[in-house]
């Protein structure tokens, strides 16, 4: 039998396709929601045949807010959990020097989401139940100098999710927080990530399953995660600015 | 970044393209010179590392159709033949050909053309393979089969990924039962024991014989050879007959860390063969073995090239002609285990008649077997080398990562028709990696 559908909106990310194929090995139905939603054609057929699940595209941007109402009226049912793996990192130097990609790293980070998650939000409170996922970023714990305009956005981004789940706890609607650290993807290609600190996008998928499921609110998937940003946290600021982190 | 093969050896530096789609794909064939195309990096040496440019297709991995009428199944280069497995096995359908590990691309199994324990009966990857479509220098996209650009199927086959990049192919599933494989163990005191048990079971679906290289003299070739059946319905005790594609779980392991070079000295090696030959003995006769135990069982380790530690480990894999097998195995195990160099595992098997452009398979017996880098073991692969060329047997390219291309050209009469085609077809100005380069191919 086939469960409630799963919206991925980004299905285009790694991490966003790996989220899809986790929630359809569990049964779901599967929208899958980008930009150009048509190429996504080879991972519509490949979700269908390998967890036999139902599998539809929609056309999303999260870049224009003014059309996410009409994307979430014309899905073909509402789903049951939603997740948003959309995002963008920019090398930081560039965002420096050219404040139209500073600005575009922002909305992509924070303003997109933040958008289509709230409309989200509010039919899902309506309906009285559902599952947002936002995938947030450990950068936005605390400014860095070598990523802190992506950082900063994520610190939005982890800020509305956190409200958007205080307020909607007592309405049957859970929100996850998603903080991967680092993790193996076309985002983070050619980087030198320390292999034990890295999660694969089919680690992340499996993490926020299981937080759908046991309704946890914040995940760091490596565990090792939560520790160093308490560390990072803890730092007082005069010592922490003259860091190089 | 460097990057090495499956047995940790050489490791070569390069520039590592990993493309979602099939145009960041062209982006990336266009922009380099000089290329190879990398599956998920399951051949030992260097055959998928190109220092200018290796180009991964793992990430293309979708699987686009099936068809149940045939079992046919249309899938991007980069699938696992695992990933099959998992999709298909519970459906009643497992791949035709399979090699020791799931872990290979469909890709890398088109490339190498793989073979599996039923090449007597069923030949190698290449049966199971409808079409392949190959990307040329240019970006472009054929589709080749046995009536379709011929000459490009020939030898996309076996060619290591040398006439372009494999992007999609269409493979043929088999339709099995169950997930369970009847297994019988026949003990073989010695070589010539052995080689009668593979004559005198031609009609087995799955043969493959594990051999003791380190027992000489009159145990020369000790051997427990293994047969196998896929296991069908009425063969399967009456609990397990209605989840027939009920696995039990495993945990998979993981080799931790690198062991150190001194932990797999000969010794051990030794008193493990001598082991796993008493325990097989023991276990002879027919018994009931899930699909994964019975062909993949070092898959069930992750990462186990690591117990050969850091400087990592060469395999060496040859097939010998049927007249000179015999003789010449012979030859090969007294020179390895004179040498003491403990091989962890060699196997041999019985190969069926084969007539393909570049593959390795060929009517006759194959063995395989491994060794950690040193110089002793190189030494000693020169001298297998030798004893291959002396009994007219030839090299599988997936395993090799140290032979001189004065070796490859003396092994085998299909190079200079291969060298010819890959000029004419203009594949050798673009296509090339480490390995073909060592060769001169």
């Amino acid at each position: 039998m086939t469960k409630p559908p799963v919206l991925v909106l980004g299905a285009r990310s790694d991490i966003g396709r790996a989220t899809a194929h986790a929630f359809a090995a569990l049964g779901h139905s599967i929208q899958l929601a980008a930009r150009n939603a048509k190429t996504l054609d080879a991972d519509r057929s490949d979700i269908a045949l390998r967890h036999g699940v139902d599998v539809s595209l929609h056309e999303f941007d999260a870049l224009e807010p003014a059309s996410h109402v009409t994307f979430v009226d014309r899905l073909p049912e509402l789903p049951d959990i939603a997740v948003c793996a959309v995002g963008l990192m920019e090398d930081q130097s560039h965002s420096e020097r050219d404040p139209e990609t500073a600005l575009r790293v922002m909305r992509s980070n924070y303003e997109g989401p933040a958008s289509i998650l709230a409309v989200l939000a509010n039919r899902f409170e309506e309906r009285g139940h559902g599952t947002l996922v936002g995938i947030s970023s450990v950068a936005g714990e605390r400014g860095r100098a070598t990523n802190y305009v992506y950082g900063s956005a994520k610190a939005g981004y982890t800020a509305f999710l956190s409200g958007l789940r205080n307020r909607l706890a007592k309405k049957g609607v859970h929100v996850v927080t998603v903080l991967p650290g680092f993790v193996a993807t076309q985002m983070t290609e050619g980087m030198d990530l320390p292999k034990k600190l890295t999660a694969q996008p089919d680690e992340v998928a499996s993490a926020i399953t299981r937080a759908h499921l046991g309704r946890t609110d914040i995940i760091y998937v490596h565990r090792k995660w939560r520790l160093i940003m308490l560390l990072i946290r803890m730092m007082p600021e005069r010592i922490f600015k003259k860091t190089a982190l | 970044m460097m990057l090495s093969g499956w047995g940790r050896y050489p490791v070569l530096n390069t520039s590592l393209h990993a493309p979602r789609s099939l145009s960041a794909l062209q982006d990336a064939v266009r922009s380099e010179r000089s290329l190879i195309a990398r599956g998920n990096g399951r051949a030992y040496g260097d055959s998928a590392i190109n220092p200018a440019a290796t180009l991964e297709t793992r990430h293309l991995n979708r699987m686009l159709a099936f068809d149940p009428a045939n079992g046919q199944l249309i899938a991007e280069a980069g699938v696992l033949l695992g990933d099959v497995i998992a999709a298909f096995l519970r459906r009643g359908w497992f791949p035709l050909v399979t090699p020791g590990t799931k872990f290979v691309t469909l890709g890398g199994a088109v490339a190498a053309d793989v073979h599996g324990k039923n090449h007597h009966k069923d030949g190698s990857f290449r049966s199971c393979v409808d079409w392949i479509d190959v990307m040329d220098a240019t970006g472009d996209v054929t589709r080749c089969s046995r009536a379709e650009q011929p000459a490009l199927f020939e030898h996309t086959l076996g060619g290591m990924g040398l006439t372009g990049v494999i992007t999609q192919a269409a493979i043929r599933l088999q339709r099995v039962e169950s997930a369970w494989i009847r297994q019988t163990t026949h003990p073989a005191a010695n070589l010539k024991t052995a080689m009668d048990v593979f004559e005198a079971n031609h009609q087995a679906t799955y043969s493959v014989a594990w051999i003791d290289c380190l027992a000489g003299g009159a145990d020369l070739g000790r051997s427990l050879v293994m047969l196998g059946e896929h296991a069908r319905l009425e063969d399967l005790p009456h609990d397990r007959r209605r989840m027939p594609f009920d696995m039990p779980g495993k945990t998979k392991r993981t080799v931790p860390f690198d062991f150190p070079g001194f932990a797999l000295n000969a010794l051990a090696v030794r008193a493990f063969n001598a082991l796993y030959y008493r325990m097989g003995s023991r276990r002879t006769g027919q018994r009931l073995v899930d699909i994964d135990t019975y062909f993949y069982p070092l898959d069930a380790i992750l990462e186990w090239n690591r117990i050969y530690g850091r400087k990592g480990f060469a395999q060496f894999q040859c097939v010998l002609p049927l007249d000179a097998s015999e003789a010449g195995l012979s030859a090969l195990l007294e020179a390895i285990s004179e040498e003491g160099a403990g091989s962890f595992l060699a196997v041999l098997k019985r190969f069926g008649a084969q007539d393909s452009a570049f593959s390795f398979p060929m009517e006759g017996y194959t063995l395989a077997l491994d060794f950690p880098i040193n110089t002793r073991t190189l030494r000693l692969l020169a001298e297998l080398d030798r004893i291959t060329l002396d009994h007219g047997g030839r090299f599988y390219l997936a395993k090799d990562s140290h032979m001189s291309a004065k070796t490859f050209s003396a092994s085998d009469t299909r190079i200079t028709a291969f060298r010819a085609q890959r000029q004419d077809s203009g594949w050798q100005d673009t296509f090339a990696s480490a390995q073909s380069r060592r060769l001169s191919l």
